[in-house]
């Protein structure tokens, strides 16, 4: 065979050779490259981790997931305490533990979101540096199973709604739209944990100051949002500094849909959009520092 | 045989040190360079990965330049690799302590990317770098077989199918409700191998995996590693046990500095491996300093000659008689317990005579011996019951090669050191 012929040969195999292939691995992929059909055929490892999370936590204690229960108790009876009857905030006319109850069953869903996820890569090091899995399935199954722990929670706060209202308290629940605002809310508070939380888990493999800046963060940013005063409690030139935190306007619809009170849609809008940059923006991040984080953690 | 796995021209670019504040310089360098449409400016400087190799610098001196900091940053843990592994292979992968054969296993399970080159892969790849990943303490056996089968890959179906094989394989079925916590460390490990075990990918990636558990799990893991590839799996296997390498693979990649070094037949690697090992202590050279006495060796020097079962020994030493008496010299040859096999003895009456250096080179027929490490000791006297020096177990020769060409089971010490010939078989009728 003469010298074009066989490279010629040589060229068809090799291209051949390169279809044949089930995989190729190189040593940069494309941000933008998710490979979510990887996170489809891995659902079963997610539903388990949910599982190993929610089981795991409460095994040889007595109580149990009563703990769920008790924990959003006692902190709603402690806030009614402190900020009703010691420094006298008003809540808009509402009774006050509802009124905490209502601001902090949201917010627990979104702290423990974002705590939990951005600590991600660091606190599973171990595993990460064993098998491949795709690592996006970490976070999600922590964002499902506080939502677990947020529907039992749920239904406390239910408890002491329907006390409430059969005891006659002055609530104007918005009934059509609990339904159709409920699920929605829990999808942009598991948005913005998510997102936020992945943010933080990727820079936190290289420069762990972020895991002190996301501990007392958080707690800073719990008095931040109207969580245990009512928006209206602000005084107006600094309401929209409140405003511009994406937390707001969620846990503001949240109460008004349960108690009574505008719903703040310009607000919610702004907020889902800023969720969903963010969560992209995670991604992407996320993306990137998966492929070499081993390296550096 | 097709080919599954095919690297080429990998490499791998670790940096060394505390990744802290100065890491963030090298960040912004390195990106200022990317927007810029340079290269990576750390690609250029890493050296090779030697891990006896330490900072050396007089206590006067310091590394004030930053481009010698910057070069003693970074390592390539591996370079340039590249070879091909057909289906059905069973590739045993062997290296010193730090040589990169781990690091090449990780980027071949994905869990971290190489630095350059590309790695292509026909089929599905299960690899086991540890056993018992993502074991949670708290749960029972049967929620970790379930979680760990989870984490390697198989679907919830695949586990609760294959769940009694496993249970069964593991010989934990009266703890499998019970948490994992309470189990002996042996028990922890073998049910995480049988989960392993069970899992259907056609690729199989094992690494040092027998460094745990007692010999029946190593024995079990071995004959479940073989009927495996016997199936038609290919297995990619670190061991530092060389008999565990030698039963299973017929072809091994020999790792040095992270680099190939050869891959090939099973005996001619192993011979390349273990000769990085013995090369120093072939030869022994007195320290100076020692007292004169009578009569003392200066340098002694060992040699394997010959293939089996008809090795030879070649021994030179280079002696000092400080006496007018002759002496007489002998070799021990003891195994590496310094258990002494047999003895040497040129001359029993002394035959070196005449002050001043002597060079003596003694030429011994080795019966046939099974493959491992030998200590030679050497001894000088002038009578039986008088020693002038002994120099015990001061050098070392090693037998790769079998006596007996066609065994295929490994020899062991359990039946002697000495594996005598057969000079005549004869079978007649009753």
């Amino acid at each position: 065979m003469s010298f074009s012929q066989s490279n010629k040969v040589k060229q068809s195999l090799d291209m051949e050779s390169d279809k044949g292939w089930s995989m190729i691995m190189e040593p940069e992929t494309p941000w933008w490259d998710l490979h979510l059909q990887d996170i489809w055929h891995y659902r079963d490892l997610l539903w388990m981790f949910v599982r190993r999370d929610f089981v795991a936590v409460y095994k040889q204690t007595v109580l149990g997931p009563l703990w769920f229960f008790i924990q959003p108790l006692i902190t709603t009876v402690v806030f009614t305490l402190v900020f009703t009857g010691i420094a006298k905030i008003p809540t808009d006319g509402l009774p006050p533990m509802l009124f905490y109850l209502a601001g902090t069953t949201p917010w627990n869903y979104f702290a423990n979101c974002f705590t939990k996820t951005s600590n991600t890569f660091v606190a599973n090091a171990g595993i990460f540096g064993k098998v491949y899995f795709p690592r996006l399935v970490i976070p999600l199954s922590v964002v499902i199973s506080n939502l677990i722990q947020f529907s039992i929670q749920f239904l406390l706060f239910i408890g002491f709604w329907t006390y409430y209202m059969a005891a006659g308290a002055k609530l104007s629940p918005n009934w059509p739209m609990i339904f159709t605002l409920t699920p929605p809310l829990l999808l942009l508070l598991a948005l913005l944990g998510l997102g936020t939380g992945i943010v933080v888990s990727s820079l936190t493999t290289k420069y762990r100051d972020f895991t002190f800046l996301v501990a007392f963060g958080v707690q800073l940013a719990m008095y931040a949002t109207p969580v245990i005063y009512p928006i209206s409690q602000v005084p107006e030139k600094y309401r929209w500094l409140i405003q511009l935190n994406p937390m707001t306007a969620p846990i503001e619809t949240f109460r008004a849909i349960f108690l009574g009170g505008e719903i703040p849609w310009l607000a919610l809008g702004i907020s889902t959009g800023t969720a969903t940059i963010i969560l992209l923006l995670g991604i992407l991040i996320f993306n990137k520092v998966e492929q070499s984080f081993m390296d550096t953690v | 045989m097709s080919t599954v796995i095919k690297v080429e021209n990998v490499s791998k670019l670790y940096r060394l040190g505390e990744v802290g504040t100065g890491s963030l310089a090298h960040d912004v360098n390195r990106w200022w360079h990317k927007i810029r449409g340079k290269e990576d400016p750390y690609l250029k400087i890493g050296q090779v990965n030697d891990r006896t190799k330490s900072i050396s610098n007089s206590p006067t001196e310091t590394l004030s330049t930053s481009t010698s900091a910057q070069e003693m940053d970074y390592m390539w843990a591996l370079k340039d690799i590249s070879f091909e592994v057909k289906q059905g292979e069973v590739l045993g992968i062997i290296g010193r302590n730090g040589a990169g054969k781990s690091t090449l296993l990780k980027i071949l399970s994905r869990v971290t990317k190489q630095t350059t080159g590309r790695i292509k892969v026909k089929g599905r790849i299960a690899s086991l770098l540890e056993v018992g990943t993502g074991f949670h303490p708290e749960l029972t056996g049967r929620d970790n077989i379930f979680l760990n089968g989870a984490i390697l890959g198989m679907r919830k179906t695949e586990i609760a199918a294959k769940f009694d094989e496993i249970v069964e394989f593991s010989g934990c079925a009266r703890y499998i409700d019970t948490p994992v916590k309470r189990y002996s460390s042996g028990m922890y490990v073998r049910l995480a191998f049988a989960v392993a075990a069970h899992l259907e990918s056609e690729i199989l990636i094992l690494d040092e995996i027998l460094a745990v558990g007692d010999a029946e799990f190593q024995k079990k893991c071995l004959g479940k590693m073989k009927s495996v590839a016997g199936e038609g799996r290919t297995v990619l296997f670190v061991s530092h046990n060389m008999a565990a390498v030698r039963q299973l693979c017929e072809r091994l990649l020999l790792v040095v500095n992270g680099q190939v070094k050869s891959t090939g037949d099973v005996d001619s690697t192993l011979l390349a491996y273990l000769s990085q090992e013995v090369a120093t202590n072939q030869q022994w050279i007195r320290p100076l300093g020692s007292s004169p006495s009578a009569g003392e060796f200066s340098s002694i020097s060992v040699e394997l000659l010959g293939i089996q079962p008809e090795h030879e020994l070649l021994l030179t030493c280079i002696l000092k008689l400080e006496t007018t008496n002759s002496v007489m010299i002998a070799f021990d040859v003891s195994d590496s317990n310094g258990t002494v096999l047999m003895q040497a003895l040129p001359y029993s009456e002394p035959f070196i005579a005449g002050l001043g250096n002597h060079r003596v080179e003694v030429r011994i027929a080795l019966p046939p011996l099974i493959p491992r490490a030998y200590e030679i000791s050497a001894w000088m006297g002038t009578h039986n019951t008088e020693t002038t020096d002994y120099i015990e177990r001061c050098v070392r020769f090693e037998v790769i090669q079998s006596p007996n060409a066609k065994r295929s089971f490994p020899h062991t010490a359990d039946h002697g050191w000495i594996a005598p010939r057969t000079l005549s078989c004869k079978i007649t009728k009753p």
